[in-house]
């Protein structure tokens, strides 16, 4: 069909469904919504395609697995198996892994997602703290952002344990211990969640509803919330580029960001996909069903529970006995540390304005992590000191790959859990500082030219500006609504690449854009080179933007206000 | 399209500008951009053949590797095909909008509609506070309710009661393997180990989970522990609770040069001679001793079951006694 005629057809389309809808003075509004472009912002979007493939391979892996306790004698396929007490949980996951056609792939997907998709938020959250993103008025977006990691990281702690393999199992052992260790209701609380005492028969089926239905439906619903918040309030922006507190510079939904991020999407796919196949994770087949009185000897959770597994493990032995009751030794990394590190986060962004007086306006464009040292300091320190506690779950690792005791590597890791975030805060503190005083810090660098005086010594000088060092920031344009049909999508005009001039359908003559300065090899080989190099990723005019000089026009770029179809790419 | 088909809204849609095809704003990103219509061109074809290997590897069998290499290829070409052709051949921008704020300070609503929420609500409010009793009436039934909505909580496993006190332990309990058979004295070298159950108890999950216990040689005769007097380790037996006292792991690792016990999960270690008391990790109790005793036959029973309760602490279980549990 040609381009005209898809035109034509799309339009009765879409008259037809505003018949019915009256949807079209908002869906061309959000068409046309402008999404600012930045390597940092795609971390949330990694997070959300991560979700959508945990659901799907998520979905598919529920056909296969049985979240049942019951034992049998294992009689199926996997040879090594046979004869053992298994549960119908390890089992199916078993069978599933070993003898249904690709649902090995899906599952170690499903399990590889699950990874990448809190590292995700981790490092969103990371984007967010660090360049004060979370100020009003978006404060209401990172409580919400703050709950998705958490109910993602519970989710994901039950997600690996209902296979019921060794490791796993040892996992919920833990997990009914930490319960119990809730003051005053602990107890009870294990007891109902579990049906009785631990191990009890319905964990499994249990955590299995909360898994796939209860938090899938809590962190759907917050991401709904999260991402209505983002389209509302709009994104935020760096300064620079015309960008300013009452606008927002970026890409058209339709079609730039639009193919950026679903281009993204399928890559984070492409990635998870190619992880799931080449790169084997939770061989439970090999752990061998969970008993309760064995045990694997390295026992390390997926890593985002590994702060909380090496918070288990620097605690001290202690335990506080009051009045005929008990305070366990796990309260306090297992519930206390979580339960004063989510309330912390989570208020953070007023905190932060009650300590800067900084609550009177909106903030839209985001700072440079060097221009807050205080607030980069204290990310750095509280970072380093979750970071050293997941380190501290690999204690036993740490001791066998450096020969040394244990009990040298758990001394050294409460040591530096006490100091390193005091010591990587200062660090952080100095070298925010440092860089406020680096006088070209954002700009293009320019070559350094060193000269030998005459009297020998040498002399460090920058390069003078070359054309296009000095250039010109292009004015933002609102999305132009255009006719199609009375403008480029007419005309098939090709210019090449050499600038050579083209003729037009229509026969008109274009102008010939300015040719593109022929780089000599020196241009070649300085750095920030402006030659030829850099080939597809120059995106800036580096003539003043005359290279787009009048009746230039050109047939390759997909106008933004444009349909399907959009201008007659060229022949 | 006949007459009597056609809409006529269709007639009234008003023209369009014509696309402002001189700015310099709308051309692509690269200057040349035949380059990135090859690299797209390339990506999507190399998507394309990955697919095909795909399902090729799907219906003559599968392999893992293979499928999860072609779709992560297939996937990750296509997606970059679709960056590319985003980045370098749509129109480079920048383009802007406004945050909208219409004469405001700032995301907020503009008076009228805040004034028009107040009343609205307002109204609400007063029409319903006009009759306070029944207001009253109406909070008592739904706090009363929603405390009710938890009882179902209840409903999901009975209480625990004495059961975190118990084992399946108890006087002259014979001491067996998990086939069932009992252990005589003269089984096990010393510096050997296993782990034992309660008779009749060996195969149920639910029991092991709480009666394992680990039994060790320890030497050729009889010795005290803190815990217990020398006649609870007969011909050096040594007996204790396997279930870590601190996350409930099993301490499954005994090393007999220093005789001491290590639990795999977090590294607490319990020094075996004093009684299983640790001595590193975090750990905050000995693992409970059981006293052993030889019967007639020569097999292994417990004297009584343990004097405390076994594994990790929870609220009601009290304080560990300066002086230990003594029978």
């Amino acid at each position: 069909m040609m381009p005209e005629q898809m035109l034509q057809q799309g339009g009765r389309l879409a008259r037809w469904g505003d018949d019915r809808l009256g949807a079209a003075h908002w869906v061309s509004k959000a068409l046309n919504k402008i999404f600012p472009d930045h390597w940092t912002f795609m971390m949330g979007e990694v997070a959300l395609y991560s979700f959508i493939i945990l659901i799907l391979t998520g979905i598919y892996l529920t056909f296969y697995f049985n979240p049942s306790l019951s034992t049998h004698i294992y009689n199926g396929p996997y040879k090594p198996l046979d004869g053992q007490v298994v549960t119908d949980a390890y089992a199916s996951t078993v069978n599933m892994s070993l003898y249904v056609r690709a649902a090995l792939v899906i599952r170690q997907m499903h399990h590889w997602a699950a990874d990448i998709f809190i590292a995700a938020i981790v490092v969103h959250m990371a984007r967010i703290f660090f360049t004060g993103a979370f100020r009003r008025p978006r404060e209401i977006n990172w409580v919400i952002g703050v709950l998705l990691l958490f109910t993602s990281l519970i989710n994901g702690y039950i997600g690996y344990s209902l296979p019921d393999d060794l490791i796993s199992g040892t996992g919920v052992r833990i997990m009914f211990s930490v319960i119990e260790a809730i003051p005053v209701v602990g107890s009870y609380l294990a007891f109902f969640i579990f049906g009785g005492n631990y191990p009890g028969t319905v964990w499994d089926g249990r955590l299995y509803v909360v898994h796939i239905l209860l938090l899938p439906g809590v962190i759907a619903g917050l991401l709904g919330a999260h991402l209505a918040l983002i389209w509302h309030q709009k994104h935020t922006q760096w300064p620079g580029k015309g960008a300013t507190e009452r606008n927002v510079v970026g890409s058209p939904v339709w079609p730039i960001f639009a193919f950026k991020s679903v281009g993204l999407q399928l890559m984070v796919w492409g990635v998870i996909a190619a992880l799931g196949g080449l790169a084997q994770i939770n061989p439970i087949w090999l752990y061998g069903p969970y008993i309760p009185y064995k045990v694997p000897y390295l026992v390390q959770p997926d890593w985002y529970m590994g702060w909380l597994d090496g918070a288990l493990r620097l605690m001290p032995s202690w335990e506080v006995n009051m009045q005929g009751h008990m305070i366990p030794n796990l309260f306090f990394p297992a519930i206390f540390l979580p339960g004063i590190t989510v309330p912390f986060l989570m208020a953070w962004p007023w905190l932060e304005a009650k300590f800067t007086k900084d609550n009177l306006r909106s903030h839209h464009l985001l700072e440079r992590p060097r221009d807050r040292p205080v607030r980069t300091a204290i990310g750095v320190a509280v970072f380093t000191f979750y970071a050293v506690l997941l380190l501290g779950s690999a204690t036993d690792l740490l001791a066998n790959f450096f020969s040394v005791s244990l009990n040298a590597v758990l001394w050294s890791l409460r040591m530096i859990l006490v100091f390193a975030p005091i010591a990587t805060g200062y660090l952080a503190w100095w070298l925010c500082k440092e860089a406020q005083r680096i006088p070209v810090a954002g700009r293009r660098p320019r070559a350094s030219i060193i000269m030998r005086s005459a009297s020998g010594g040498y002399v460090l000088r920058e390069s003078d500006p070359r054309p296009g060092d000095e250039h010109i920031e292009l004015e933002p344009m609102p999305v132009p609504r255009a006719d199609l049909s009375r403008g480029v999508g007419r005309q098939v005009i090709r210019v090449g690449g050499d600038g050579s001039p083209a003729l037009s359908e229509s026969g008109v003559l274009q102008a010939p854009r300015q040719p593109a300065p022929r780089p000599s090899l020196r241009d070649l080989l300085r750095p920030g080179g402006n030659g030829g190099l850099g080939g597809l990723r120059s995106r800036r005019p580096r003539n003043g933007g005359a290279d787009g000089g009048p009746g230039g026009g050109s047939g390759d770029g997909g106008p933004p206000g444009g349909g399907a179809g959009g201008p007659a790419a060229g022949g | 399209m006949s007459e009597h088909t056609r809409h006529p809204v269709q007639a009234q849609e008003p023209d369009l500008p014509p696309f402002p095809e001189d700015d310099p704003r709308l051309l692509p990103g690269v200057r040349h951009p035949w380059q990135a219509e090859v690299l797209v061109g390339v990506l999507f074809s190399l998507s394309f053949l990955s697919t095909v290997a795909l399902a090729t590897t799907y219906s003559v069998g599968g392999q893992p590797q293979l499928e999860g290499g072609f779709l992560g290829f297939a996937l990750a070409c296509l997606g970059a095909g679709m960056i590319s052709w985003g980045k370098y051949l749509m129109p480079r921008g920048p383009f802007v909008e406004d945050r909208e704020y219409e004469g405001r300070e700032d995301l907020e609503s503009n008076p009228e509609d805040r004034r028009s929420f107040i009343g609205s609500f307002g109204r609400g409010a007063v029409i319903v506070g006009r009759r306070p009793f029944l207001l009253g009436l109406l909070g008592m039934a739904g706090a009363a309710f929603s405390a009710v909505l938890i009882f179902p909580l209840r409903s999901l496993g009975p209480q625990p009661k004495l059961t975190l006190f118990k084992t399946n332990w108890g006087k002259g309990t014979l001491v067996v393997r998990e086939d069932g058979s009992p252990v005589n004295v003269a089984d096990m070298d010393v510096g050997s180990y296993m782990t034992v159950f309660p008779a009749g108890f060996e195969t149920d999950p639910n029991a092991q989970a709480i009666d394992q216990v680990i039994l060790i040689h320890v030497a050729a005769e009889p010795l005290p522990t803190r815990q217990g007097p020398a006649s609870w380790t007969p011909d050096g037996y040594f007996a204790f609770s396997k279930v870590c006292t601190h996350a409930g792991c099993p301490v499954s690792l005994y090393e007999a040069q220093t005789q001491q016990l290590l639990c795999p999960c977090h590294q607490s270690l319990f020094d075996i001679l004093i009684g299983a008391f640790p001595i590193f990790g975090p750990a905050p109790r000995p693992l409970p001793q059981l006293a052993l005793m030889v019967d007639s036959k020569g097999n292994l029973r417990s004297q009584h079951g343990f004097l405390e309760p076994i594994g990790p602490g929870f609220w009601e279980r009290g304080a560990y006694p300066k002086g230990g549990y003594r029978s």
